[in-house]
């Protein structure tokens, strides 16, 4: 019985850095109706960057996100405005299909960078830390990740309702030719919200990297983590995304106690369950 | 006097006919005058031109951008194991059989995902790929993760000597290219077509004129799932192994794809042709450099996609006016006739 619970908590918190995953991806789909295939890509590139940063600064992972997340949010923000704001529009397959070429770039740049070996960050001690909990472990290392997830759905919800910066994300996803007209600059707004959503995704980067040891292939797998993270929660609800992660999270773990070899396919089902009989996610953003 | 009528064949469409059946009979008689190895490659080059062809039909004209149809190739491929070896089918019937599974099975997967809407459709096909991979790892009798071999009685069963088996097998590949590639010019000839084409356009203006266009994309979709499981069957029917992470690969089966249709030229019958022939002239030039190869095909993808939306096919189109394979119409001038 204990062993469930367990799974259950493991779960929970394996969620959270499934809602890392996916904030990113909700962020820009909510301001730019943006999809952006490379997302996964774009974590592993972070994680690699993370691993860079450590091997020649010496930098205790953590650390190395003070050169990991501004390095992203630069890429994004000139990705966005060299690139992607070129593919907006009406038509749905450049944005799609643009994305998809960064996505095999990225991938085959580190392969060529960094060869197709496992790597891993190493975070010294925190990794095996681990609290007694009424008869429970709980690793320190998900602790944190799952507290930082929850920092940072609360502060990308901060910066969305309570900042200027925000307010333009608002106005142009609710109509680009009214924001534009109230003196916003459009592709600055979206440069920033892809700055943004690449500095979530740094982080969840890192994180990825000190849990588990990572590859260049990976990307695909944490893209679709996050969709579905995406999916359940409920397009547009970021608290919602945390649960959907959370969801993904459980279903995963408890696949696995099951069968090992159901982990993923357990997430995937979950995934499926919820599409069927909520096609709007659990918590559908309700417009005013 | 000069009467307009209209048409839909153009001397370049009645030349390229012509030159295409010249070349379609020099292509069938391969056999006789092309190596082994240069057999498998054109082999190849067939598979993923009806691949492509397929995906171009979905994808560039019902506006379902599909990132997941290694689903169907795959499933395709193991169906040619499965029904082989467990159901004693002959290879050709099963893939057959394979294609008829793969229409099937497509209805429920469309029940869930078309409620994905755009670019999440296209993740959505991802996830249902992914699930059929690790559904199939798990299928110990088709050997679980590590894959298996079509056993050799089974490849016998095609035909006694190996270049037999080579000639049937490049036969199957032409085959399957030249009814995939016909079947989407007729679809695209016919009323269905018609609204496909429109539904292309613009969603909303082909429903005002009283296009069902959920039910057309269903339709299009599940005859694009049935052709690509058989195309996965010849796949492995070539290849003789099949493993989950080959059946399932989104490179090879997905991004190539996709990069063969955006740089031929989407949305066009002939840009996923001219499209297949430039990816294997790359390829067979280029790809000793490997993963800088890759990432030389991504930046064309993205290049084209903003600099040339339609593609190399495209470019030539708007310059010269061509359509080799005619489905649009055009009002000519009959000249005037001699004696009247």
């Amino acid at each position: 019985m204990i062993e469930w619970v367990g799974a259950i908590v493991q779960g929970t918190l394996l969620g959270g850095l499934y809602a890392l995953f996916a904030a990113g991806l909700s962020l820009i789909f909510g301001v730019m109706r943006l999809v952006n295939i490379a997302h996964g890509d774009f974590i592993v590139l972070s994680a690699y960057l993370g691993l860079s940063t450590t091997l020649i600064i010496g930098f205790h992972p953590f650390l190395a996100l003070l050169v990991v997340i501004p390095v992203m949010a630069g890429l994004g923000y000139g990705l966005q405005r060299g690139v992607l704001n070129r593919t907006l529009g009406n038509d749905i397959l450049p944005p799609l299909l643009v994305t998809f070429g960064l996505s095999v770039i990225i991938q085959n740049a580190l392969l060529e960078g960094y060869s197709a070996d496992p790597q891993k960050l190493n975070g010294g001690a925190i990794e095996t830390a681990s609290l007694s909990l009424g008869g429970l472990a709980i690793g320190v290392l998900p602790l944190l990740t799952f507290a930082i997830a929850v920092a940072v759905i609360a502060g990308l919800q901060w910066v969305f309702y309570r900042t200027s910066m925000g307010r333009g994300f608002r106005a142009v996803s609710d109509n680009q030719e009214i924001a534009q007209l109230m003196g916003l600059n459009k592709a600055h707004v979206f440069g920033l919200a892809m700055a943004l959503a690449l500095g979530v995704s740094a982080i969840a980067g890192v994180l990825l990297g000190v849990r588990t040891s990572f590859d260049p292939s990976i990307g695909g797998g944490r893209l679709i983590f996050g969709f579905e993270a995406v999916i359940i929660g409920g397009l547009g609800n970021l608290w919602g995304t945390l649960v959907g992660g959370v969801i993904l999270g459980v279903a995963q773990t408890l696949g696995a106690k099951i069968d090992p070899g159901w982990q993923l396919l357990s997430g995937h089902i979950a995934f499926l369950i919820v599409l069927a009989i909520r096609p709007n996610g659990l918590f559908p953003r309700v417009d005013h | 006097m000069s009467a307009a009528f209209v048409t839909r064949s153009t001397p370049a469409s009645r030349t390229a006919a012509v030159l295409g059946g010249v070349a379609l009979v020099l292509l069938v008689a391969a056999p006789w005058w092309a190596g082994r190895a240069d057999m498998r490659l054109m082999g190849e080059i067939y598979l993923y031109m009806s691949l492509a062809c397929l995906w171009n039909l979905m994808s560039g004209y019902a506006g379902l951008v599909s990132v997941g149809q290694q689903a169907f190739v795959g499933f395709g491929g193991y169906m040619l194991f499965a029904l082989t070896i467990f159901g004693g089918f002959h290879p050709i019937a099963a893939i057959i059989v394979a294609g008829g599974l793969g229409a099937v099975l497509s209805i429920p997967v469309a029940a869930l995902i078309f409620r994905l809407r755009g670019a999440y459709f296209a993740i959505g096909t991802w996830v249902i790929a992914e699930v059929f991979r690790l559904s199939f790892a798990q299928v110990s009798a088709l050997g679980g993760g590590s894959g298996s071999s079509l056993p050799v009685g089974i490849i016998k069963s095609l035909a006694a000597s190996r270049s037999g088996r080579e000639a049937l097998s490049y036969w199957l590949a032409l085959g399957a290219a030249v009814v995939v590639i016909a079947a989407v010019y007729l679809f695209l000839r016919s009323r269905r077509g018609l609204a496909l084409t429109a539904i292309r356009d613009s969603e909303v203006a082909a429903s005002g004129l009283g296009i069902n266009i959920w039910r057309t994309k269903l339709e299009v979709y599940v005859v694009t799932s049935a052709f690509t499981a058989i195309i996965g069957g010849l796949i492995f029917l070539q290849k003789l192994r099949i493993s989950p992470d080959a059946a399932f690969s989104v490179n090879d089966w997905t991004a190539f794809v996709i990069f063969i249709v955006v740089i031929g030229g989407i949305g066009t019958i002939e840009g996923p042709i001219i499209g297949t022939i430039i990816f294997f002239a790359l390829r067979e030039t280029m790809a000793d450099f490997g993963t800088i190869y890759l990432m030389i095909l991504g930046l064309v993808a993205i290049v084209v996609m903003l600099k040339a939306p339609k593609g190399v096919w495209g470019l030539i189109r708007n310059r010269f006016d061509l359509e080799f394979f005619p489905v649009s119409y055009r009002v000519q001038n009959k000249p005037p006739e001699k004696g009247s």
